[in-house]
């Protein structure tokens, strides 16, 4: 799996630079970069779906937040208690991946065996509910409450946005 | 660079293949059952192609042919028939009409296949192009120009 | 093993990011990392080495197929970052528009 490593490394070296630029436009089109080796990721790890998912909402997410970001500038402080701060959460961040690492030593990537309920997807998609995608068929016909509670959610979003960016208001 | 518009050289070549990617915003998501897609990536592919527009051809443009109460209202009734097919699917055929629905396979996967796509793909299109139409209609330059 | 690890290094980025930035577009630039850190690992967790994407094809016999459980579950994941991102922006915005900065140590005072 060097490709995966690959990516995952590239990744991350892109969030840091997004992290660390000062300027907002180039921290957001680092983001956009983390978004599309993302998507590669999943092309490799077998999830076509998510990979078009993945590719679309990053270019959305991406115009919108150049649009929130136009004509503004970084400030840059260090007031405060810097170095407590930074020392603390570097800290945290050893320690969690400290904790991690013994919790994953003995786990490979790509060996196990998965549980019962997506052996009976896998085996009974095509009879129970003729989609060949094992995925839409999941989403649309099992677990459709799922489904329900995303369009649910996208709903209010686009509600709350609306309530949020009203023009009309106290008068000024 | 909004209010005006882009170059005679976009705006033509716009023209020319916003009906594609429409098309293939619609072939994404009815797709779905048989390959990758899915109705939410299709409806995020139908907002970028109006955003695509409204960057083109300006503001004023794209706000005339696409009002925002249509845009509501495009929202609220793709959400309410999603609401009414899930329902159906999740009674059996318990509710007015639901019969009807559930009652041969065809009509089952018609059901899933084609309504409940279509109505994600109506709900994200709709109401992401009109997020992004509010957060550009929020900046307060483009306020007072307006007004 | 590696994978896992690097994984979750991308995962502390999004966590610096959001601990230790003061500018309000740069936390949602950092929640967005995390999320995507948290979609990647689930996907690892459900991946199988030598197996197929799980869709049927009309005259394959498919032997393996990768986990379909975990990535409809990112499906719903990856919407709802969406969501939880435009109203983050939105909000953004609006606080921007409010205090004429995006610094969270100035927007302290209750104004207006």
């Amino acid at each position: 799996m060097i490709e995966i490593h690959l990516i995952l490394l590239f990744m991350i070296a892109a969030a840091i630079v997004a992290v660390e630029a000062r300027d907002l436009l180039s921290s957001v089109v680092a983001i956009g970069s983390v978004g599309i080796g993302l998507s590669l990721a999943f092309l490799i790890l077998k999830a076509p779906d998510l990979a078009i998912m993945q590719l679309v909402v990053e270019i959305m997410s991406l115009v919108i937040l150049v649009r929130a970001t136009m004509r503004q500038d970084l400030p840059f402080s260090m007031s405060g208690r810097w170095v407590f701060n930074t020392f603390s959460t570097v800290l945290f961040m050893c320690v969690f991946l400290g904790a991690a690492y013994i919790a994953l030593k003995n786990i490979p990537l790509g060996g196990g065996d998965f549980g019962i309920a997506s052996g009976v997807y896998l085996r009974e998609a095509i009879p129970a509910t003729g989609a060949k995608n094992v995925v839409a068929a999941i989403t649309s016909n099992y677990r459709l409450m799922d489904t329900l509670g995303e369009v649910a959610a996208i709903f209010t979003a686009v509600v709350g946005v609306m309530a949020i960016a009203r023009r009309v208001g106290r008068p000024r | 660079m909004i209010q005006k518009g882009m170059s005679v050289i976009v705006k033509t070549v716009t023209k020319i293949t916003l009906g594609f990617i429409l098309l293939y915003a619609v072939y994404i998501s009815l797709n779905g059952h048989t390959g990758p897609g899915g109705g939410f990536a299709g409806g995020v592919i139908v907002a970028l192609s109006f955003v695509h527009i409204m960057l083109v051809f300006g503001k004023e443009m794209a706000l005339k042919r696409l009002r925002s109460y249509v845009l509501r209202g495009l929202t609220c009734a793709g959400a309410l028939i999603f609401l009414y097919a899930a329902t159906v699917k999740f009674s059996g055929g318990c509710v007015p009409f639901g019969a009807f629905l559930e009652k041969s396979v065809s009509c089952r996967l018609f059901n899933s296949e084609i309504t409940l796509p279509f109505c994600e793909m109506l709900i994200i299109g709709a109401g992401l192009f009109a997020i992004f139409v509010a957060l550009v209609l929020l900046s307060k330059s483009d306020r007072y120009d307006s007004e | 093993m590696v994978t896992y690890i690097l994984c979750l290094m991308l995962f502390c980025v999004g966590l610096y990011c959001v601990l230790r930035k003061r500018n309000l577009i740069k936390i949602i630039i950092g929640i967005g990392i995390m999320g995507y850190a948290v979609n990647l690992f689930i996907i690892l967790a459900g991946y199988r080495a030598q197996s197929r994407a799980p869709i049927y094809a009309n005259d394959q016999i498919v032997a393996r197929m990768v986990d379909p459980l975990p990535q409809a579950m990112v499906m719903t994941s990856i919407v709802l970052e969406l969501s939880v991102t435009l109203i983050l922006i939105a909000i953004a915005i609006r606080i921007y528009e409010k205090y004429g900065t995006f610094d969270i140590t100035k927007i302290n005072k209750l104004k207006g």
